[in-house]
């Protein structure tokens, strides 16, 4: 395998200019929401409202103001697909669309997904949905047709302040390291990494670093495996099929059926 | 200040009032053979027409299944890709994933379903009884029958709760916040194919065993009451999602409606006879209806 490969998106450079998502959307063919007739979500500048099937990148435009708007702060971010290293995604994808690649991203197969849409139920970023061109659950494949011939993703070739960063993930890490320590030098107390480590869901490949709560930028705090449920589960339901079957039994027993 | 809970940062699968119907149909299908099987391995013979109407039940509401979930896929036409490898052709299986075995577990248990509706369809007095009459065997108490009943009804537990383990297999909120759908499913599937069975049976020669299904329901609704009673402890904080018209549709329609009101009158059925256990199993069909809905749909709009 080629070595791991994934983004670093330094939310504290961006500038929403949303050069990204247009890059991305440009590279992959998505198609424009409702044929171009998109409308204002009233949410701050952010008019595409969340990851879907036909938006792969999703600049979010996070306002904290005081009530007079007299002080405050934007917190901008990139999202993107996390290419966790344990993928919920993969993990519950009943036909094989979702595949690892050489690359450690994680990409769905179009031709193969049916729709069945637990992949959307499964990822903890609410990444994935289905795009409506297609019918099949879609997100960003880290533009892997971009780098299986040695190119960069379309979105970070367009990023024009190196919000997001790609390359070898061990060589990101790094660099996003250098990054928190020069913003703690520098007062800004609150950065640190989002998904660097493998604590959180084995690494995840497109890290972030912040300088708020995730919460806060509509990342879950604590993301977690869907199969997580699965062992418990499933033994308790045996147990209560047990017991089912034993109410049965002695309901419909030769001797207990006499009205 | 606490986080919140992760399950709130996830998006929708948009599984609708199709999958909402599966689970119902599904539910039933699986409980109908399995209590079908119950009454055919453990009953008298006086109960037998009450089998074979549940195995006249079973298949059909699985075929309804199957066809229900193709359709609510967004590329229908690609269903088989649940089974088949689509550039290989070698089976797909994912022991991890319930959808997966989910789909195994539907195509098989669709096959004994059919076997047993075929040797139910063998009984009888008419043309086409004496024609599938071969299949009859493939009903306890031969040595066959028991065999196809018990791996029937094991698949049918499996029908009738995976759909609960497969919500919990998810990061949704209220799915994922229990592990105790499956349960939940489970049991309200045992509960509610047997008030099927109730209504059907009532003026047949299955009627034998109506009041045996109704004391059987009981033991369900009671378990039921105490297994959602455990869900919402077990879903802590996420449960306040439920302080809104879900919540009242689950007390009112679910729990009052579709549990403690039909054990007050299966009660009555059991003790004066009358109509009210056909009441009570109506309202059971409701409420175990009622049960899915509120499960899928509130965590949809959350």
């Amino acid at each position: 395998m080629a070595q791991a490969m994934g983004f670093f998106t330094d939310t504290t450079v961006c500038i929403g200019c949303k050069a990204c998502e247009v890059a991305c959307k440009e590279w992959n063919q998505l198609p424009a929401t409702n044929g171009g007739a998109n409308t204002l979500s009233g949410n701050s500048y952010d008019n595409t409202r969340r990851l879907d099937g036909i938006h792969w990148r999703h600049v979010k435009f996070v306002e904290q103001f005081t009530p007079d708007r007299s002080q405050g702060r934007w917190l901008l971010m990139s999202d993107v697909c996390k290419h966790c290293v344990q993928a919920g995604c993969l993990e519950v994808c009943p036909t094989g669309a979702i595949i690892r690649t050489e690359f450690d991203t994680v990409v769905i197969q179009s031709e193969v997904c049916n729709g069945c849409r637990d992949c959307i139920a499964a990822c903890p970023f609410g990444v994935i949905d289905i795009n409506p061109a297609s019918g099949t659950a879609q997100k960003c494949t880290l533009c892997y047709d971009r780098l299986q011939v040695g190119l960069e993703p379309a979105c970070a070739k367009a990023c024009p302040t190196a919000s997001i960063q790609f390359g070898p993930v061990a060589e990101l890490r790094k660099r996003a390291d250098a990054r928190v320590s020069q913003l703690q030098r520098a007062g800004e107390t609150r950065a640190h990494l989002y998904g660097a480590d493998d604590t959180m869901l084995g690494g995840l490949n497109s890290f972030f670093l912040l300088v708020d709560r995730p919460e806060v930028y509509g990342l879950p705090p604590d993301p977690k495996l869907p199969s997580r449920n699965l062992k418990s589960s499933s033994w308790i339901s045996v147990a209560g099929a047990v017991v089912v079957g034993l109410a049965g039994l002695l309901s419909f027993r030769a001797r207990g059926s006499r009205p | 200040m606490n986080a919140p809970s992760s399950t709130l940062f996830t998006a929708p699968p948009e599984w609708q009032w199709l999958i909402v119907l599966y689970f119902f149909l599904g539910g039933i299908a699986g409980g109908a053979y399995v209590l079908g099987a119950l009454i055919d391995l453990f009953g008298g013979l006086l109960q037998r027409p009450l089998a074979r109407l549940a195995y006249l039940v079973a298949f059909p509401a699985t075929v309804v299944c199957g066809l229900i979930l193709t359709l609510d896929l967004r590329r229908p036409l690609r269903f088989w890709h649940m089974l088949l490898q689509s550039e290989t052709f070698r089976p797909m299986f994912k022991a991890w994933s319930p959808m997966s075995v989910g789909s195994w577990a539907l195509l098989l248990f669709g096959f004994f379903a059919l076997l047993s509706f075929l040797s139910a369809l063998g009984e009888g007095e008419d043309r086409r009884a004496r024609r599938l009459a071969p299949f009859a065997r493939l009903r306890p108490p031969g040595v066959v029958g028991v065999v196809v009943a018990v791996l029937g009804a094991l698949l049918g537990f499996f029908i009738a709760g995976y759909t609960g383990i497969l919500l919990s297999v998810t990061n949704r909120p209220i799915w994922a916040d229990t592990n105790l759908l499956g349960l939940v499913f489970l049991i309200s599937g045992a509960s509610t194919a047997a008030a099927l069975l109730a209504l059907l049976g009532h003026r047949r020669a299955a009627a034998t065993g109506v009041h045996a299904l109704e004391r059987f329901d009981s033991v369900m609704l009671v378990l039921e009451l105490v297994a959602l009673i455990a869900l919402v402890v077990s879903l802590g904080g996420i449960a306040r999602l439920w302080l809104s018209a879900w919540g009242a549709l689950f007390l009112v329609g679910v729990v009052l409606l579709g549990i403690l009101v039909p054990l007050g009158l299966y009660r009555r059925s059991l003790r004066f006879g009358g109509v009210s256990g056909l009441a009570a199993a109506a309202l059971v069909l409701v409420g175990g209806f009622l049960l899915r809905v509120v499960i899928i749909l509130s965590s949809e709009g959350a």
